[in-house]
């Protein structure tokens, strides 16, 4: 089965052991400056919103990429850079629609969430649940039972 | 590595800053920020220095696992003589910032001197710099905090700064970060704007690197971790409820101070309680809390986001202040409400941002307005030297009084002494509700009796956070003790502030010893810092800060006399609930906690003691 990252914003409280865990996973340092997952707080509405890669079918960073640094991983489905062919070109970084690829100054090359090889760092780390990793055909599934759950049974309850 | 194992020191009189290595013999016997802040503390200051002069320092600092995966993790405190007090002050808040001091690779910042002109700190990494700080002066909590970002042009960057009421002298001024986090007591903020230091600003990239054993601490904070999510207080109530989960049980108790302790319950308590905050209002149909909010790392996430209703009079041509901000938290709810008799959950909320906004400890401005509300029925204040009606239960006048504080206006000017100040000129000192000059937070001494124990005892003056016995007495942490006897107080009282030095000076929140004891923090200390730290080691600690600041508070002038309670709570009974008839039985426990303690009838330290604690 072929699992994605699957993201309840309303769970999230900021706590932002995500990216602790995912630097120290990638770096060994806890470091949220090197987080492949961020965090965004929508102060005004009381919003925190975790944000990572969602590893596109086609993927535009792939496509673009003009070295062939990023490729397919064929167990995770997860898009990897290697970093030994990576020429820190940075077009990945703009051919991303959703600015999860990006440049990291100091090794020269880009960086972007690669899923841990299957066990991903953030998702372990989240106390709440908003960061989950789920079959990837049912992301859905949650919320479906959610709202399964709120279907009015009022008829037959009164039968 | 747990420390950075650098000190950034900022002379504000020169100008200079500089770095200085860590003193790491110091480290293993005082840990970090509580502890070795304050060793260095008075290491450096005369006790009697007058807290606003530039003589006084103020210290920011992080603890070995500010800035680690340790749930809570991101603590940071502020040690200086407090402006209320006068006595050592250590004021700690979560949110960002501290962490964010950490990965810039500092343990702690010595403030010294007293800039010229307004000036402020800008951290980046290993660079650190006075700007000047005309521009933000004048300027409240959250403007600086936005005009510094886009200056910087760095969203990432994490500031603490004060308010008005730190610019103007409110004595019980905070140090705000990340919108509504304090380092709130003792008036560590007013200290800050007496040095015209307005804001620091932070951003650090280098993270926390190279723990004594990296493998056993993640593991021990993971199982740390499942303690807290585990327990019903740290996994559910404090989640759900937010910390306003005990307006209720406090009030059932009979232990809810209201009206300037005139009463011990408090008949509006359900209208300004957690179960209020999530019932859905009349005039919109949306509840008050938005949602639950953690501080960094933390994974009990007690914070409290909410929405002011927009119809109410406190706002109602204001939008600037509709969206969703910090609180209400119990000890505000509390001093706002049910210390000035006031049941308006919507008007505590906007004195509450009022308190953000301008950066003042709500728990001594409430408790303060409570005081002059008594002084105004009494007849001692009227109503032209107020400015208005000021009846105990007037939600107009709070939020109005707020405001006024934080502009430095009018009657304001006097609310910003603290009530012992106030009590003083008006010629009633014995109606301020406080321990050497520092309000009391929401437990009423008479109906938890360890509580003012620790309220005499403290430190900072009077506190809820020294030691927190309300644990046992209330909630049976770790073991159910009777609250309404002083039996047994002394050394409970003991146990708790010696344990929660440790807790403070570690980097975690007080908050996860409602799950954790020492036993669980040992693990995750012992592998992320250098050095064998012992169970006996810790506790050792603890005593070992409880008594250093207890010198330094003798040597400030501070006496025996200084540990005691207003005579209300010695001489008026509780009218009303389980704790009927009883006053508080202080007289009897303090001379038990000074034996427990090795101290003379003085309340000074033996010299055995001492001898035992390396001191």
């Amino acid at each position: 089965m072929q699992k994605s990252l699957h993201i309840d914003a309303n769970k999230c409280t900021g706590c932002l052991q995500c990216e602790m865990a995912c630097s120290y996973e990638n770096y060994g340092v806890f470091n949220i400056a090197k987080s492949r997952i961020k965090i965004f707080s929508f102060e005004h509405i009381g919003r925190k919103v975790p944000y990572t890669c969602t590893q596109c079918a086609e993927a535009w960073c792939m496509n673009a990429c003009p070295v062939d640094a990023i490729r397919v991983d064929a167990g995770t489905g997860a898009k990897i850079v290697n970093e030994a062919i990576c020429v820190g070109c940075k077009v990945c970084t703009i051919a991303c629609p959703f600015g999860t690829v990006n440049y990291v100054a100091e090794t020269g090359k880009v960086q972007k969430c690669d899923l841990c090889g299957g066990d991903p760092a953030c998702a372990s780390a989240c106390p709440t649940g908003a960061i989950t990793y789920v079959d990837a055909d049912w992301t859905g599934l949650d919320k479906m039972r959610a709202w399964a759950g709120k279907t009015d049974s009022a008829t037959r309850a009164s039968a | 590595m747990a420390w950075t194992r650098k000190i950034l020191r900022v002379d504000l009189s020169s100008g200079a800053c500089k770095s200085e290595p860590l003193n790491m013999e110091w480290a293993q016997q005082y840990l970090g920020q509580r502890g070795l802040a304050t060793k260095y503390f008075i290491s450096e200051v005369d006790p009697k220095v007058d807290p606003l002069s530039a003589a006084n320092k103020l210290i920011m600092t992080t603890g070995p696992l500010t800035g680690t995966p340790a749930s809570t993790g991101g603590r940071y405190s502020v040690v200086t003589k407090g402006a209320l007090t006068g006595a050592i002050a250590c004021s700690n808040s979560g949110g960002y910032f501290g962490a964010e001091l950490k990965f810039a690779g500092w343990d702690m910042i010595i403030f010294e001197g007293k800039s010229a002109k307004p000036v402020y700190l800008a951290i980046e990494n290993d660079k650190a710099e006075l700007k000047d700080a005309a521009h933000l002066w004048g300027k409240t909590v959250w403007q600086t905090e936005e005009i510094i970002k886009k200056s910087h042009q760095d969203p990432q960057t994490r500031v603490c700064s004060i308010g008005r009421a730190g610019e103007n002298g409110v004595m019980y001024a905070c140090i705000v970060n990340d919108l509504h986090r304090a380092a709130g007591r003792s008036g560590v903020g007013t200290v800050m704007g007496s040095k015209n230091l307005k804001a620091v600003a932070v951003r650090g990239t280098q993270g926390v690197s190279i723990l004594k054993d990296a493998k056993a601490f993640m593991s021990a904070a993971t199982a740390a971790k499942k303690v807290l999510a585990d327990n019903a207080v740290t996994g559910q109530g404090l989640p759900t409820y937010g910390t306003q989960v005990l307006m209720n049980v406090i009030n059932e108790m009979g232990a809810l101070p209201t009206r300037n302790h005139r009463d011990s319950q408090f008949e509006d308590a359900r209208k300004i309680s957690a179960e209020a905050m999530v019932e859905k209002r009349p005039s919109d149909g949306k509840s008050h809390l938005v949602t639950n909010n953690a501080c960094f790392g933390c994974t009990i996430a007690c914070g409290r986001i909410s929405r002011i209703d927009e119809t109410h009079f406190s706002v109602v041509n204001k939008p600037e202040y509709w969206g969703a901000s910090g609180g209400l938290e119990y000890e505000a709810a509390w001093a706002l409400g049910a210390a000035n008799g006031v049941g308006d959950l919507e008007a505590l909320q906007y004195a509450n941002l009022i308190c953000n906004e301008d950066g003042f400890d709500p728990i001594s401005f409430g408790a303060t307005v409570g005081a002059a509300m008594e002084l105004y029925e009494m007849g001692i204040l009227t109503e032209k030297q107020i400015g208005m009606a000021a009846p105990f239960g007037s939600a107009k006048a709070l939020c109005e009084l707020a405001q006024m504080t934080a502009r430095g206006e009018g009657f304001g000017k006097e609310l910003g002494l603290g009530s012992a100040r106030l009590c003083e000129k008006y010629g009633k000192p014995e109606l301020s509700m406080g321990v050497k000059k520092q309000e009391f937070p929401a437990y009423d001494s008479r109906g938890i009796q360890g509580m003012g124990l620790a309220y005499a005892t403290s430190n900072r003056g009077a506190c809820h956070l020294r030691g927190y016995t309300v644990a046992s007495e209330v909630l049976g942490i770790p073991v159910k003790t009777d609250p309404l006897v002083t039996e047994g107080k002394a050394d409970l009282v003991k146990a708790f502030q010696d344990a929660t030095a440790v807790f403070d000076s570690a980097g975690v929140c007080v908050f996860t010893t409602f799950a954790w004891t020492l036993a669980d923090l040992q693990p995750q200390l012992d592998a992320a810092c250098e050095g064998d730290w012992t169970m006996e080691k810790l506790a050792v600690v603890g005593e070992r800060i409880w008594n250093m600041e207890r010198q330094f508070n003798n040597a400030a002038g501070f006496t025996a006399k200084d540990d005691d309670l207003p005579p209300r709570l010695k001489t008026e009974p509780v009218k009303t609930g389980p704790a009927k008839g009883l006053v508080s039985g202080i007289d009897k426990m303090l001379p038990e906690y000074y034996q427990a303690r090795g101290w003379d009838a003085n309340g000074v330290p033996g010299k055995e003691t001492l001898k035992r604690l390396g001191l």
